[in-house]
């Protein structure tokens, strides 16, 4: 007799407590920030299309609906993926995210035949030149989408790995042999 | 509540062996033949690099001014001695990367002919701006290794009202014995320094402190200072990291500094002994910082000494002078052992932050393999900040560097006491260091991402506008062409 | 410019972890040598047993992860272990109750957590623990004091290690505590459960325990000289006993009938073992001065409440275990203060 006190008394629990939470979700629901607005305001907002989506917006809806993962984006590096995966509250495993190694394109001056197709594509703008003129890329702007390597017909565009200097020399991870 | 379980004056540090016997009762070396080249660096100090302002070829004097100082923050710096300028090059920098930089590299002539520069008559009377105006123009940076431009300190001790100038002769770093001899034979000058300094900053007293395993520097510098109740020289505990200028003020005056803000919060301005010495000579004899001592040691150094060097000087002339024994060389230093940065070669020059050079033995770095923590909270212990050295690594083996700055990793200062005494030899200083530089890189990449949104939305911009314009331009056209037909077909219309 | 520079510093202490296991395990020998001579060959044997069965454990882990087994073997934290686990023993226990307990704390206690420096909970009380609510017969069962040449001789112990033979009961009896709480469930009272009892023996260690716990004195001996060689600081046990000395001292004063004294505690059970050898171990305990303080109060406690008034006549595995689990909120809560900042983190007001 006890035993069948007890099942229906939790079971009314249960039931009276489930009730008041869809309540409770129903009407006293939290507005949130949009997702997708802090995602996208996160990114790097170059639109460059390295993640394979045609640019940062629907690559923010993306990650928002979990149809891609947190470290899609090339530029943003391991610090966006900390900070997405803060944000979605996912758990992602850091140590094995690696900073890709920042290139910025370079104009071969033998070549350039001043087509002015390069700057056209430029994202930012890192492209100076004039028609029939040898272009040149603002290093500082450059953020090595490569969109501009793809149309140059003369192949004079290439993508090197940025030159350390003094001001930009880090210390490197420590390597553990053990552990 | 519980204050009683941290020391107020001294907390964590270490004893590390000391290895000052060495050199520490042998008299500076003032005879290192002069080089044939010297390489002098645009800029050794903090702040914006000084601006060459003479020619290849121009034949400069011993002390001439070789290039300016740019800006608030800079030092301008000097010809070491009289020759031929041979070229403005890059050349690698005194770094564990050796990376270049920009360099006036001279010829010497041998004739070691001075530049005139007027001295003062009464050096001590002068005005407090004056002096911190021929310091500043002397080129004198904190010689502690901070390199901070002295004269900016000083202004900023006299803007600032300050009570007291702490000077710092802790030398805690092991093998360096640059500052104790320094006062052991040029106490009276030094003590001449501090006064011009007092003067500099309007400040009414001075203390010195000096660990006390130095004995001899302690009773010479009492001995030169006894004229001068402003200054008292007081001598602290060997315990290393007690030269940390703001572990100094705690001990002295049981003050710390916050940790948003400078010794001038407390009242205090703090320098370092040798940059007093800079300060006599820049002021009271009109000669530009372009020496220095600097103590050469370690296990590799048949004769291990403390020698006068010409800024400029190639660090494989000064060891050669010394006697290094290049089989037994397993390392080069430059500093001391727990703060110094390593050099991949010695054909790098001698800079203004050069307090020593180590060449170590195998024996002097004992390098155990790396084990995993085990916890023992010995880096806890030792670290003088008060930071959990082990917590903050293992968040930063795991790239998480946010959770390690939560920790307190910015209030880190690599004095190294934590990798000391780790028994499984866990390279924490080295963890720091790549996540502090790793943050920097963080920032300027986000600097950059945000320049790039202005851009692409400048671009965006722009496209929208051109092609409302083209729009624009086409409808002007489209109409024109509209009205002229119209016009025309009135004009037939009038003509049939 | 390939080579990667190392970063400062550039010397360091001569102190490494096995220099550090090394001494620890010499703390541990007069205690552990006491023991054996107490209660002659079988602790010897299930000492041997339960080192080498947790050295062959530990081989196992380190080759089914794929590490170096040699230098992990080598620097001595898995004898630390296993010795930690023999002295919790009695002394007559069969040499798979050994075995199991080098298992439970080499397997369950340490390598799930991902091996040495990562386990939440000691490995040589979890050991304890799980082995006295398994098999709480062999677990219980204290063999009279038996020093050698007086005791067994060599084969009838190796007899009673190794075969099982039934231990008879003319032999064994209960300890000091066991026998104290029975005694309270029997309506007796205290000074006459008493009446067989030197305080002078229980400190030397003159008594029925466990293999390696019975000399307050031997094990205070190894404890401080750990401690003048800094390996462990006085934090924890001075906390733990302090805590055990004033709560005892406070229930006995009230009644004496029903509560032991400071002193009966202080020399009974796994007491002074665990304050100096097991709530220090470095894992699982808190980092910090302040946190080392909160976590030796509340083993000391929870050892004297479990002891009072719970139902196990010592309490020192559940309470180490207990502390064990909120080390890691302690951690979190009780800090240094950084250099600059108030104890929140906040920068000092300028002054």
């Amino acid at each position: 007799m006890y035993v069948f006190s007890a099942i229906i008394i939790l079971t009314l629990l249960g039931l009276a407590l489930g009730l008041s939470l869809g309540i409770a979700a129903k009407y006293l629901k939290v507005e949130s920030d949009p997702l997708v607005e802090r995602v996208e305001a996160l990114m790097p907002g170059s639109q460059c299309g390295q993640c394979g989506f045609p640019g940062c917006r629907p690559a923010a809806e993306a990650v928002v609906l979990g149809a891609a993962p947190v470290t899609l984006c090339p530029p943003g590096g391991s610090a966006l993926v900390e900070q997405l995966a803060k944000l979605l509250g996912v758990d992602v495993d850091l140590s094995q995210t690696k900073d890709a190694e920042p290139m910025v394109a370079r104009v071969s001056e033998d070549t350039c035949t001043g087509c002015t197709r390069c700057f056209k594509v430029c994202p930012t703008d890192a492209i100076v030149g004039a028609p029939k003129q040898i272009h040149a890329v603002v290093a500082d702007a450059c953020i090595g989408c490569a969109k501009c390597v793809a149309v140059c017909p003369t192949e004079c565009l290439q993508m090197h790995p940025i030159d350390v200097t003094l001001r930009e020399w880090r210390w490197h991870k420590p390597q553990l042999a053990a552990a | 509540m519980f204050e009683f379980l941290e020391n107020p004056k001294f907390r964590g540090g270490i004893h590390a062996e000391e290895h000052k016997a060495e050199t520490c009762d042998k008299p500076i070396a003032t005879n290192l033949p002069l080089p044939k080249k010297l390489y002098i660096p645009v800029q050794q100090h903090v702040g914006k690099p000084a601006e060459p302002i003479v020619k290849v070829g121009e034949h400069v004097l011993k002390g001439q001014l070789l290039a300016y100082s740019q800006g608030t923050i800079s030092a301008p710096v000097h010809a070491p001695s009289s020759g031929v300028i041979l070229d403005v090059q890059d050349f690698p920098a005194p770094h564990p990367s050796a990376l270049p930089i920009r360099t006036i590299v001279i010829e010497t002539d041998g004739e070691e002919k001075w530049f005139k520069y007027a001295i003062p008559e009464k050096p001590f009377e002068l005005a407090p701006e004056e002096i911190c105006l021929r310091v500043g123009g002397a080129g004198v940076v904190g010689l502690g290794g901070a390199v901070f431009p002295s004269a900016v300190k000083l202004n900023l001790g006299r803007k600032n009202q300050i009570h007291t100038l702490l000077i710092n002769a802790g030398e805690c770093e092991p093998y360096l014995t640059c500052d104790d001899l320094l006062m052991q034979e040029r106490a009276v000058e030094i003590i001449g320094g501090i006064r011009l300094m007092l003067r500099g900053m309007n400040a009414p007293k001075a203390i010195v402190g000096i660990e006390d395993n130095k004995a001899r520097a302690f009773s010479e510098m009492t001995e030169a200072s006894k004229n001068f109740p402003e200054i008292s020289v007081v001598q602290v505990p060997t315990r290393y990291p007690m030269g940390w200028d703001r572990q100094m003020l705690r001990y002295l005056t049981g003050k710390e500094i916050p940790a948003d803000g400078r010794a001038t919060d407390v009242g205090v301005i703090i320098h370092n002994v040798a940059t007093a010495n800079a300060v006599y000579q820049a002021v009271c004899l009109s000669k530009p910082l372009i020496s220095r001592v600097m103590t050469v040691s370690g296990g590799a150094v048949s004769k291990p000494q403390n020698v006068e060097v010409l800024i400029g000087t190639l660090m494989s002339e000064v060891l050669a002078f010394c006697d290094v024994e290049n089989e037994k060389l397993a390392r080069l230093i430059m500093g001391g052992p727990m703060m110094g940065e390593v050099l991949p070669h010695a054909d790098v020059p001698v800079v203004k932050a050069s307090s020593g050079i180590l060449a170590l033995s195998h024996e002097d770095i004992f390098e155990p393999e790396v084990k995993p923590c085990i916890r023992c909270s010995s880096c806890v212990t030792a670290c003088p900040v008060g930071l959990l050295p082990l917590e903050m690594a293992s968040r930063i083996k795991a790239n998480k560097l946010d959770a390690a700055v939560d920790l307190g990793l910015k209030d880190c200062i690599s004095c190294g006491s934590c990798s000391y005494v780790c028994p499984s030899n866990i390279p924490l200083v080295h963890y720091f260091k790549f996540a502090s530089g790793e943050l920097f890189s963080r920032q300027q990449r986000e600097h950059k991402a945000e320049q790039t949104k202005r851009l692409a939305k400048n671009r965006t911009n722009r496209m929208e506008r051109i092609k409302a314009e083209a729009e624009e331009d086409a409808r002007r056209v489209m109409e024109a062409r509209a009205a002229r037909q119209a016009a025309e077909a009135k004009a037939q219309e009038e003509n049939a | 410019m390939n080579i990667k520079p190392i970063s400062s510093p550039h010397v360091s202490s001569a102190r490494r972890v096995d220099d550090i296991m090394k001494k620890v395990i010499l703390a541990l020998l007069p205690a552990l040598g006491f023991g054996i001579f107490l209660f002659g060959w079988s602790a010897l044997f299930l000492t041997m047993v339960t080192v080498l069965s947790a050295l062959f454990f530990e081989a196992v882990c380190l080759k089914l992860k794929g590490s170096t087994i040699e230098s992990y073997l080598r620097d001595g934290s898995v004898i630390v272990t296993g010795l930690l686990v023999a002295m919790t023993l009695p002394p007559y226990a069969p040499w798979w109750i050994g075995v199991v307990g080098s298992g439970l704390a080499i397997i369950l206690g340490k390598h799930v957590y991902g091996g040495l420096g990562q386990n939440l909970f000691n490995p040589a009380m979890l050991a304890r623990v799980a082995l006295l609510i398994s098999f709480p017969i062999e677990m219980t069962t204290w063999v009279n004091v038996s020093p050698f040449f007086t005791g067994l001789d060599i084969l009838e112990s190796f007899k009673i290690t190794f075969s099982g033979v039934e231990i008879s009961d003319a032999i064994t009896g209960a300890t000091t505590l066991g026998f104290v709480k029975t005694g309270f469930s029997q309506a007796q009272l205290l000074p006459d459960l008493l009446n067989d009892y030197s305080g002078f023996l229980a400190f030397i260690g003159w008594e029925r325990g466990s293999l390696g716990e019975t000399s307050t004195l031997l094990i205070l001996l190894g404890g401080i000289w750990l401690m003048r060689q800094g390996i462990i600081q006085w934090f924890i046990p001075v906390s733990l006993l302090a805590s055990v000395t004033f709560l005892s001292t406070l229930f006995n004063l009230i009644d004496s009938t029903h509560y032991l004294s400071a002193w009966v505690h202080l020399n009974s059970g796994a007491l002074m073992l665990v304050a100096f050898f097991i709530a220090t171990d470095y894992v699982t305990s808190p980092n910090t001065p302040l946190g080392q303080l909160i976590f030796g109060t509340g083993c000391g406690v929870l050892i004297f409440v479990i002891r009072s008034w719970g139902g196990y006549p010592e309490g020192t595995g559940f309470a180490v275990l207990l502390m064990n689990s909120v080390t890691p909120l302690i951690d979190h809560y009780i800090r240094p203060r950084i250099y600059g900042r108030t104890r929140d983190g906040k920068p000092i007001e300028g002054g």
